[in-house]
């Protein structure tokens, strides 16, 4: 398939950006979105231009790097993948295809479609751990008594890749959803009670520094989050923030 | 507990107690008015009940009003916010994709409200507080007669064609703000609850009955002043 691509070009954080058009043909329906990027970068290379940045890593859905906002949606059209695990065929021959960065304040543009997403360290840096001794006497894990559906819940909120899809899909560039999942991961097992209090005060007050938005519960993060997480973990964190601050 | 109240979340559970408070007030409201659909007198006694009540004029009414002027500029005051943390916008946004109209333009629904609270409030609060606080007549009566003013009152506002259009168009823009508000409020209070068949259900039904109602009151007395 021939296809005009309209991409976010911004030399680097210091520069104003702009949209610019570029044709790539003879795309198959095969490819992946990232393999398709490759061929246009070849063919900016081959004819002596700048190639397009853009994050990537794994290309298999899993380590959350890969970060385009391609017609409006993070991560484009389909549901429940990540940019690299989207294919060509969700588009036709003739499309016009818009290509963004993840915006938001807090993910400044680094160069093209690469953006910051140090923020989300940051967070998980202020809390999203347990402290376990691991001198050689650790506990077996699995000697520790945990319900079924508890271990389930807690490892959907865990399965949240921190790609930032939820924030760059939100219209108040909220972090809620991915704050939510990784204090959930914790606050549904034994094994994170001990820090609970500080965790999810610390991980709240991380995220607004970091001047990321409020929910507004519109859902949209939950749609396009390429891992699936539920706005039940925003409930939790809200309640363990509450829980918290009555301590 | 006063930095709860400042955080992002903190200031979201603020705007949710405000939006139950209100919610419970506009039951109480429409309650009372529907009532002048079919008993002048009642309407009349009720009104005058909450109009003299001193429990009611000098506790509760202090309370709605900082609940009313507490929802809007939370509300305000978390747009900007939210506005500031966007940065550059999107060529191309998708938004239909992921969320409904209503749950991303609430604020635009807000200010609908908010501009019919005006409207309402000179055209019924004002007054009210002018006779009863400022020339101090607390008997509610038509000057020199033994009647209630309260239903004259109701239906001479209701004459004017433009007035009562003004009105549906803000109780539909109420349904609007009301169909995401009432299932978000429990979402911000960490219930998921509002995820639910049954309270989603419950819901709709309460934001299309309150406006429906109001509606339904402000026609009638259009159609069928005395």
């Amino acid at each position: 398939m021939n296809l005009t691509l309209k991409i976010w070009r911004q030399k680097d954080s210091n520069t104003k950006g702009q949209m610019v058009d570029y044709k790539v043909t003879d795309i198959s329906e095969h490819m992946s979105f990232l393999e398709m990027m490759d061929v246009l970068n070849e063919q900016l290379v081959n004819s002596g231009d700048e190639p397009v940045a853009f994050d990537h890593d794994c290309r298999e859905g899993i380590c959350g790097m890969c970060s385009m906002y391609i017609n409006g949606e993070a991560h484009g059209p389909d549901r429940g993948v990540t940019t690299c695990q989207l294919h060509m065929r969700m588009f036709k021959d003739g499309d016009t295809i818009t290509i963004e960065p993840f915006r938001a304040a807090a993910f400044p543009v680094i160069k093209d479609l690469v953006v910051d997403r140090m923020a989300f360290e940051r967070i998980q840096q202020a809390g999203g751990y347990i402290s376990v001794n691991t001198s050689g006497n650790t506990q077996d894990a699995n000697s520790i008594p945990i319900s079924k559906h508890a271990a389930d819940e807690a490892m959907d909120a865990a399965t949240c890749i921190g790609c930032g899809a939820c924030v760059a899909t939100c219209k108040n560039s909220s972090a809620m959803l991915f704050v939510g999942a990784k204090v959930s991961q914790y606050a549904l097992l034994p094994q994170g009670q001990v820090e609970a209090t500080d965790r999810v005060l610390n991980m709240v007050a991380q995220m607004d520094a970091e001047g990321f938005g409020n929910c507004t519960n519109t859902g949209a993060c939950e749609v396009e989050c390429p891992k699936g997480i539920s706005l039940d973990n925003i409930a939790r964190m809200n309640r363990e923030l509450m829980k918290a601050n009555l301590k | 507990m006063s930095g709860f109240f400042k955080s992002s979340i903190g200031r979201k559970v603020a705007m949710a107690l405000s939006a139950f408070f209100l919610m419970f007030f506009l039951i109480i409201h429409l309650a009372v008015n529907i009532t002048s659909l079919f008993s002048v007198e009642l309407f009349n006694q009720l009104s005058h009940f909450m109009g003299t009540n001193p429990l009611v004029q000098l506790a509760l009414q202090p309370v709605l009003v900082f609940g009313v002027v507490f929802h809007f500029v939370m509300g305000f005051i978390l747009e900007l916010k939210n506005r500031k943390a966007i940065g550059v916008k999107y060529a191309k946004n998708n938004g239909a994709a992921n969320s409904t109209w209503i749950s991303r333009n609430m604020i635009y629904s807000g200010l609908v409200i908010l501009a019919f609270l005006v409207l309402h409030f000179i055209d019924f609060w004002f007054p009210e507080m002018k006779v009863k606080y400022v020339e101090g007549d607390m008997t509610g009566m038509i000057a020199g007669t033994q009647e209630f003013r309260y239903f004259d009152e109701l239906q001479h506002k209701f004459l004017s064609p433009w007035r009562v259009g003004a009105y549906v168009l803000a109780f539909v823009f109420l349904a609007l703000h009301l169909l995401h508000g009432f299932t978000s409020a429990f979402q911000s209070m960490g219930s998921t609850a509002g995820r639910k068949k049954a309270l989603q259900t419950f819901g709709k039904i309460y934001a299309y009955a309150i406006p429906l109602g109001f509606i339904i009151i402000a026609v009638w007395h259009h159609f069928n002043h005395l």
